[in-house]
């Protein structure tokens, strides 16, 4: 059984970047069948290889095993090894599936693009990391595919290299990444330094006995170790799924083309953090700080983004701002101790939050790359697929009752509310409020793209000048995109509607992550949660009871109200709360505060730095200094060196009646 | 192993060669010395195979080594030999050189001088990598400033002269000193200059600080460390593309060397009393340079800034005393010569189309040259250490080591995470992507195969070494096992 699973788990890493590598190194001379044709086989293989892991591991078996040895050191080993049970085969195939359904639509999105080929490589390499960093059974490796996944953000980001705002913001998505692994590599260190190995089996195994074990960090302060590197691994997590302050990156990564949106910045990459803090319970079981650091930093990402989401006018921030909100809500459930509760609202949102994306593309093409949501309207009557799967993704999102987000958001909310930790009623009121917010913005959302008076083709000029926002011409009217592009919409759409109710019960409440996650005994949200849950379907008919259901329904209409009925009341609202939309429009000047304090202080330090240091004190002080003391000595000395014989003469003349007369008088 | 003298043929063959290219050039003018020199250049290297095929994985002791007196009167012998340390150096060495040669093909002022300087100069290269006599390696350290000299100032940009100038006397006064210790030491081993015997030879503290700060000032302005960096940009901005090459793939790598073979041997105590300052350097040059390297305006000036926070890591590995750490610094050795050698032969084959060196001359060079951006790309990212590539596995490794030791000295190298990605991110955004800048940009053309070869082999180095960097660790350990129990013993009983 195991050299099958080391096959399929070969496989399934491998082809991608075989497709990846092919299409990559002959981009250029390739015709564009190949390059996703190459690229589509590989993830499919990949895919397919995932479903029968998760087979294998269903059946009751877990790989363990290194594949080379990478590097020693020492006692230290450094392997490359994959790790397969429930949590990264359950990964492997939301990874691979909607991978595959982005590759799928990709063939539609990018048909016009010069870099189609490109894309498609970058797609496939993406796949390949991921899967590596889910797949890992040791940290090396973890941190390998944590940072190869940013390395293909980079490039997505910045694919359409010409414009200055996606080089800026695929700069700044790298850097505020690196921040994050800045603490996350720290994180790893500690581990290596205290546990003496990298591998996931060997350090979990040793945590029991290091839980008492105190390190001092700062003058005499004790720290618990386990809760140190809890909190530098999270605050890793932190920069690769934008949680506050580490979020700025994320609604600039939407410079990039929609399919990685949805793939990467919505499904798979930023949830790369929740993953890996899941796969780490066996640590962050031991540290209620880190685990009460969390839960808080979560609640403030899943409130406050969300209230963001609600002023943004472009059609993918307003999805970003949905994404970064979820993200908060998944921590939260990390805090809570429901690993699983997090990574099942990881697998609903991988699907519904790709759906809304894709959607959000397809709407673009229909308006001719015009992102502005005041701009549309109506386009129900002209994209009837996208308008249908964009409902089901919306009321996915906002969890209305039976659909899959529904299920993993309010065993959320549940678990909040059964948490004992500082700060959980907080949490608890962030993640119920925070349901009224994400009904409103995505309603919002809907009811300005769908509905309501056509607003489109009032573009000025129509230049078609390739890659930039231009929009529909007068009297053009938005069609229904081809069937690469709504296939995949539909796909998704199904699971975002199913998944929810069928899942609920083996994950949440079975024993599929068992010996998987660990939880605590002292932890008791999650087992509250599970004495009350008596089914999928009593779940969803008691929903209609509970305040998260009323709170969406509110939000829901608030929309409506706002932005159907009486289209008067927001412009009213911001002329009355000038300042609090002057915030939000702002992003809480998260952006301004940054660029100013961190990049300047760092240019103006630099600046300085070379300027002061290098060029004045080191070079113009002591070395040029050093030539020109030199240089002045000589030129003095250079004075007695007249080459006159009389004056040579005069001065030995002179030193001798000095001898003589020092020798007279001593 | 082997009955050739390896050693002796890797240092002879390209200064023979490089001495055969002046003389027939002087015969013959409208004769290009080219081919020759990549004749030598590759025997050179070929030679220096086998020394990682033969070499011995289990043994600490030195291999292929080669003895026969030099000066019997002053027991100055010709004693060369490798151990796991300086192996992939002279192998690194001699690639090196070959892609030196490939990268001057087109060069047509006093190419016979050109090629033989740099043939030369390899060939010194691997003698201070083998000797294993004080003198020798004196020798062969000083004769290396030579060519490289000349190199700088005869084929140099506008303001050669200060800078081969500077670079000259920066290194010749520190070596100054270090001439004194290995006279001292000379004496006091019974006149013996066998680094061997040096190595076991007892000394108090107070001969032991006198003779390390000696080492240090000529290894620190060679590595170079921070305060006596300086010469450095001026070199490199001045330098020819070969010349930068040579210098940051190979050149920075004596003074990192030479603390490894004298000072830790020989003044095992004294580096420990002060390993304090060696950590608070290093990491001056990590935090501090890396600062400065940001704001750089010339593209040169910015790699070769980030070539000195790189050599922090270096100096920081070998000063925490561990076998990680020793062997992660070694390991950003090799790599630092493989990517600070990518990057100047990247700013290379933009200088040779456009002249100029400000990064405010470009933009969106990506559109005229793409497969150019994708190898910049490559190098730029093991520059900022991602992994994968080589630039990471030392840096890893360094870091790792540092948490072993101290929490915040870690935090410290670390920040080369950030300030490493901005620097060269910055840099490449600003040069390679945008929209076309400007007419000479719109002018560029890709680039050609022969530098498509050069670059791909340098990029197989660097994804080679960062997916696989077992094979350039497992020669090391057991001689810096070795190193670090005799460092641990101290010569004060």
């Amino acid at each position: 059984m195991d050299a099958d699973m080391k096959f399929l788990a070969l496989c399934a890493a491998l082809a991608p970047l075989l497709g990846a590598l092919l299409v990559g190194l002959f981009c250029r001379v390739i015709p564009r069948w190949v390059a996703h044709g190459a690229t589509i086989a590989g993830v499919t293989v990949s895919f397919v290889a995932s479903l029968l892991l998760l087979q294998n591991v269903n059946a009751g078996n877990v790989f363990n095993e290194p594949i080379y040895q990478w590097l020693t050191s020492g006692d230290y080993v450094f392997s490359v090894g994959f790790l397969i049970d429930s949590l990264t085969a359950t990964m492997m195939v939301v990874v691979t599936f909607v991978s595959l359904m982005v590759h799928l639509y990709t063939i539609g999105y990018m048909q016009d693009d010069h870099g189609y080929n490109r894309f498609f490589s970058y797609l496939s390499l993406f796949t390949f990391a991921m899967l590596m960093l889910v797949m890992a059974n040791n940290f090396m490796q973890l941190f390998f595919g944590w940072e190869a996944v940013g390395l293909v953000s980079y490039l997505l980001i910045g694919f359409w290299f010409k414009r200055p705002t996606a080089i800026h913001a695929n700069l700044k998505a790298f850097l505020v990444n690196r921040v994050g692994d800045f603490g996350f590599l720290l994180g790893i260190g500690l581990v290596l330094t205290h546990f003496g190995s990298l591998d996931y089996a060997s350090v979990f195994q040793a945590a029991p006995g290091l839980a008492e074990k105190t390190i001092s960090i700062w003058g005499n302060t004790e720290w618990s170790l386990l809760s140190v590197i809890c909190i530098c691994l999270f605050i890793g997590a932190m920069g690769k799924s934008a949680q506050a302050p580490l979020h700025v990156w994320l609604p600039d990564s939407m410079e990039g083309p929609t399919p990685i949106s949805a793939l990467i910045h919505a499904a798979t990459m930023v949830t790369a953090g929740i993953f890996m803090v899941a796969r780490m319970s066996p640590l962050f079981e031991w540290s209620e700080t880190a685990l009460a650091f969390m839960l808080v930093v979560g609640a403030i990402t899943a409130l406050f983004m969300g209230f963001l989401g609600c002023v943004q006018n472009d059609i993918k921030r307003v999805v970003a701002y949905s994404t970064l909100s979820q993200l908060g809500y998944m921590t939260v459930a990390l805090g809570v101790s429901a690993y699983s509760v997090a990574i099942f609202h990881l697998l609903t949102h991988a699907f519904f939050k790709a759906l809304l994306f894709l959607a959000a593309g397809s709407v673009i093409i229909g308006m001719h790359h015009d992102q502005d949501i005041r701009n549309m309207g109506g386009l129900k009557k002209y994209m009837p697929i996208t308008w249908l799967t964009s409902l089901a993704g919306s009321l996915a999102l906002i969890g209305a009752p039976f659909l899959s987000g529904f299920y993993s958001k309010d065993s959320i909310i549940e678990a909040a509310r059964h948490s004992e930790l500082p700060g959980a009623s907080f949490a608890y009121f962030a993640v119920s409020f925070g349901v009224l917010v994400t009904a409103f913005y995505s309603f919002r959302m809907f009811f300005l793209v769908f509905h309501g008076e056509e607003r489109f083709g009032k573009a000025e000029d129509d230049h078609h000048d390739d890659d930039e926002h231009h929009g529909l011409a007068p009297g053009e009217k938005p069609h229904e995109s081809p069937w690469v592009v709504w296939l995949p919409l539909v796909l998704l759409a199904i699971p975002s509607l199913a998944v929810g109710a069928l899942l609920i019960e083996p994950m949440l409440v079975g024993d599929f992550f068992r010996g998987v996650i660990h939880v605590d005994a002292a932890h008791g949200a999650m087992r509250a949660f599970q004495d009350e849950f008596h089914g999928a379907l009593a779940m969803g008919l008691h929903a209609f009871t509970t305040p998260p259901f009323w709170l969406a329904l509110a939000g829901v209409i608030l929309a409506w109200y706002c932005y159907l009925k009486n289209r008067a009341l927001p412009a009213w609202l911001k002329a009355r709360f000038t300042a609090i939309h002057t915030l939000l429009v702002n992003k809480y000047y998260f952006d301004q505060v940054y660029e100013t304090m961190f990049a300047g202080g760092a240019r103006r330090l630099g600046r300085s730095f070379w300027q002061i240091g290098d060029v004045r004190l080191i070079d113009g002080l002591a070395v040029n200094g050093t030539a020109r003391l030199v240089a002045f000595f000589s030129a003095c000395l250079r004075l007695a060196q007249t080459g006159y014989v009389y004056h040579y003469a005069f001065v030995m003349i002179t030193g001798l009646a000095c001898l003589l007369a020092l020798w007279l008088y001593l | 192993m082997s009955s050739y003298p390896l050693l002796s043929l890797a240092i002879w063959i390209p200064i023979f060669v490089g001495l055969f290219v002046l003389a027939v050039s002087g015969l013959a003018k409208s004769w290009h010395p080219r081919g020759l020199a990549l004749f030598g250049a590759l025997a050179g290297l070929t030679v220096t195979l086998p020394l990682y095929t033969g070499f011995d994985i289990a043994s600490a002791a030195i291999q292929f080594e080669e003895f026969s007196p030099w000066i019997p009167h002053f027991n100055v012998f010709y004693r060369l030999g490798v151990d796991g340390i300086s192996m992939w150096f002279i192998i690194l060495n001699s690639l090196i050189t070959v892609l030196v040669v490939l990268a001057g093909w087109k060069i047509e002022r006093q190419a016979a001088q050109y090629y033989a300087a740099f043939l030369i100069m390899s060939g010194l290269m691997n003698g201070i990598f083998s000797a294993l006599d004080g003198a020798l390696f004196y020798v062969f350290f000083e004769a290396s400033l030579i060519p490289l000299y000349l190199i700088i100032g005869v084929w140099g940009g506008s303001n050669r002269v200060y800078a081969a100038l500077k670079f000259f006397l920066y290194t010749l006064l520190g070596s100054l000193l270090f001439l004194v210790a290995l006279l001292y030491l000379f004496f006091q081993s019974g006149h013996s200059f066998d680094l061997l015997v040096w190595r076991d030879l007892p000394l108090t503290l107070t001969e032991q600080t006198w003779i390390f700060f000696a080492f240090l000032l000529a290894f620190a302005v060679k590595v170079p460390m921070f305060p006596v960096h300086t010469w450095l940009p001026d070199a490199h901005v001045e330098a020819p593309t070969g010349g930068s090459v040579v210098l940051a793939a190979i050149a920075l790598k004596l003074g990192a060397y030479g603390l490894i073979r004298f000072s830790l041997p020989i003044t095992p105590d004294a580096s420990q009393t002060f390993a304090g300052l060696m950590i608070a350097l290093s990491l001056i040059a990590v935090v501090y340079i890396g600062l400065v390297a940001l704001m750089q305006t010339d593209m040169k000036k910015l790699v070769a800034y980030s070539s000195i926070a790189h050599m922090g890591f270096v100096t920081l590995g070998f000063f925490l005393f561990s076998e990680l750490g020793v062997e992660g610094a070694l390991v950003q050795m090799i790599s630092h010569g493989f990517v600070s050698g990518a990057m100047f032969l990247c700013i290379g084959v933009l200088y040779d189309r456009m002249h100029s060196r400000q990064i405010a001359d470009y933009g969106g060079v990506i559109n005229t040259m793409p497969k150019f951006a994708v190898f910049f790309m490559l190098f730029a990212m093991a520059n900022a250490g991602l992994p994968a590539t080589s630039g990471f596995v030392g840096e890893f490794m360094v870091i790792l080591a540092a948490v072993g030791f101290n929490f915040w000295i870690a935090a410290a190298a670390a920040s080369t995470l950030v300030f490493g990605a901005a620097y060269t991110l910055w840099m490449y955004k600003r040069v390679i992507f945008g929209a076309v800048a400007n007419e000479h940009v719109q002018a560029l053309s890709d680039i050609s195969r022969r530098e498509f070869f050069i670059l791909a082999i340098l990029a197989l180095c660097v994804l080679g070494m960062g997916v696989y960097p077992k094979p350039f660790t497992e020669v090391m350990h057991v001689s810096v096992q070795e190193l670090l129990a005799h460092v641990a013993l101290g010569k004060i009983q």
